[in-house]
C-alpha cells in the first residue's frame, strides 16, 4: 500500500459553470469590501473639511478629478448594489423567494436596477449642480 | 479555508485521446481520470462515441466506454433511474446524476468530473466518508419520549405534507458539493444535503426531540455557513430546494427565541 499516491482534490471553481446567482453572491461580498474603503474616503473628506479650507480644496480637487469621479461612481454603484443585495437577503430571511425562477429574477433585477439607479443618482447630481 | 487553486498533486493534465469509431453522429466525452497506483497527476482522457449506438443518457455513454473501449474507467452506478444517487458527478459544469442527464442536452464535448472539491478515490469516485458522518451527526431517525403506539405513529394529512420536498432527497451529494461554502468549510459546515435532512426531522410532527435537534445545529459553522449562494437548489437532480429548507431551520431558531 505504500506505493499509493496521496488522493487528489477534485477540481471545483476551475470547472463549475459560472452562474449569475452565484456571481451576484460574490458581488455582494466585493461591494461590501468596496464600501469599507468608500467609508474611509468619506471620513477623509469630512476630516479635510474640519482641517480648514486649504486642505479641503486639495481633497475636493482630488475627488472631483476624472479618476476621483470614476472612483466615486464605483462607490455609488457599490452602495446601491449592496443595499439591493441586502434587501434580497431580508426577503430570503423571511423564508420567501427561493423558487428557481425567482432567484434568477432577483439576481438579474438587482444588477439592472443598481446600474439604473447609479446613473439616476449621477444624473440628478449633475442636474442640481 | 478558501483555497482557490488546486494543490500541486491535484492539477489536471491532458490525457490520452482514444480512437474514434466509425459513425455519423460522433460525440466527444472528456473524462477526468486518476489512478492511485501510477503516481501521476489526474488527467482528462478523450473518448469518442457513436450516438446511434448508445443510449440517451450520459451514464449510458460511460458504461459503453467501460464496456467497449476502456475497462479501467471507474465510476459508481446502480439503479440507472435517478433513485439511488450513486452516479452523481459533475457533467457540463454542474453536478447532476449521469443516469438522468441526457447527452443531447450538452452542447459540444461532454466534460465529466467527479463531484467538486472532494478527495478522489479513483477516476469519478469521490470519498464520501465525511458526508455520511455528517448525515449521521444529525441523527436522521424518529426520536420520541412518549410510549410507542400499538400501531403506527399517526400524522394528519397537513402535517404529512410538510415533509414533501424533503423526504425525496436521495443523498447523492450533488447539492453539498456544488456549494462554495461547503468547498471552503466542508470539515465543519454540514452542507445543504445534511441540513435539508435535518429540517426533514425538525418539522416532522411525530418527532419529539425538536429542541435538542435545534441545539445541535445552532452553530456558526454547522448551520450559518449557508450564505444563500443557491448553487444547491440549482444542482438538485430531484428538483428539491435545500436553500429553502435551511431558511426554514434559521426561521425555527429565530421563532424559538421570541
Amino acid at each position: 500500500m505504500s506505493t499509493k499516491s496521496e488522493r487528489p482534490l477534485s477540481p471545483h471553481l476551475q470547472i463549475y459553470k459560472p452562474m449569475l446567482t452565484m456571481t451576484m453572491s460574490i458581488v455582494h461580498r466585493i461591494t461590501g469590501t468596496m464600501l469599507f474603503f468608500a467609508t474611509i474616503l468619506l471620513a477623509w473628506w469630512l476630516v479635510s473639511a474640519a482641517a480648514g479650507p486649504h486642505y479641503f480644496d486639495f481633497v475636493e480637487g482630488l475627488l472631483t478629478s476624472i479618476i476621483g469621479r470614476l472612483i466615486l461612481l464605483g462607490c455609488t454603484w457599490a452602495l446601491i448594489q449592496h443595499a439591493l443585495g441586502g434587501l434580497k437577503h431580508l426577503l430570503w430571511d423571511t423564508g420567501r423567494g427561493y423558487d428557481l425562477d425567482v432567484i434568477e429574477k432577483l439576481a438579474k433585477g438587482s444588477l439592472v436596477l443598481s446600474v439604473v439607479l447609479t446613473v439616476a443618482v449621477w444624473a440628478i447630481a449633475y442636474g442640481v449642480r | 479555508m478558501v483555497e482557490l487553486n488546486l494543490p500541486k498533486n491535484s492539477r489536471v493534465q491532458d490525457g490520452k485521446s482514444w480512437p474514434e469509431p466509425d459513425g455519423a453522429r460522433i460525440k466527444e466525452f472528456r473524462v477526468y481520470r486518476w489512478n492511485p497506483d501510477d503516481g501521476k497527476n489526474p488527467q482528462v482522457d478523450t473518448y469518442k462515441i457513436d450516438l446511434d449506438k448508445c443510449g440517451p443518457m450520459v451514464l449510458d455513454a460511460i458504461i459503453k466506454i467501460k464496456d467497449e473501449q476502456d475497462p479501467s474507467l471507474t465510476f459508481r452506478r446502480s439503479c440507472r433511474e435517478g433513485i439511488c444517487g450513486s452516479c452523481a458527478m459533475n457533467i457540463d459544469g454542474t453536478n447532476t446524476l449521469a443516469c438522468t442527464k441526457a447527452i443531447e442536452d450538452v452542447n459540444g464535448p461532454v466534460k465529466i468530473y467527479p463531484l467538486p472539491h472532494m478527495e478522489v478515490v479513483k477516476d469519478l469516485v469521490p470519498d464520501l466518508t465525511n458526508f455520511y458522518a455528517q448525515h449521521r451527526s444529525i441523527e436522521p431517525w424518529l426520536q420520541t419520549t412518549t410510549a410507542e403506539p400499538e400501531r403506527e405513529w399517526l400524522q394528519s394529512s397537513e402535517d404529512r405534507e410538510k415533509i414533501d420536498g424533503l423526504y425525496e432527497c436521495i443523498l447523492c451529494a450533488c447539492c453539498s458539493t456544488s456549494c462554495p461554502s461547503y468547498w471552503w468549510n466542508g470539515d465543519r459546515y454540514l452542507g445543504p444535503a445534511v441540513l435539508l435532512q435535518a429540517y426533514r426531522w425538525l418539522i416532522d410532527s411525530r418527532d419529539e426531540f425538536t429542541g435538542d435537534r435545534l441545539d445541535n445545529i445552532e452553530d456558526p459553522f454547522r448551520l450559518y455557513r449557508c450564505h444563500t449562494i443557491m448553487n444547491c437548489a440549482k444542482a438538485c437532480p430531484k428538483g428539491l430546494n435545500p436553500a429553502k429548507a435551511i431558511a426554514g431551520i434559521k426561521k425555527m431558531l429565530v421563532e424559538r427565541r421570541v
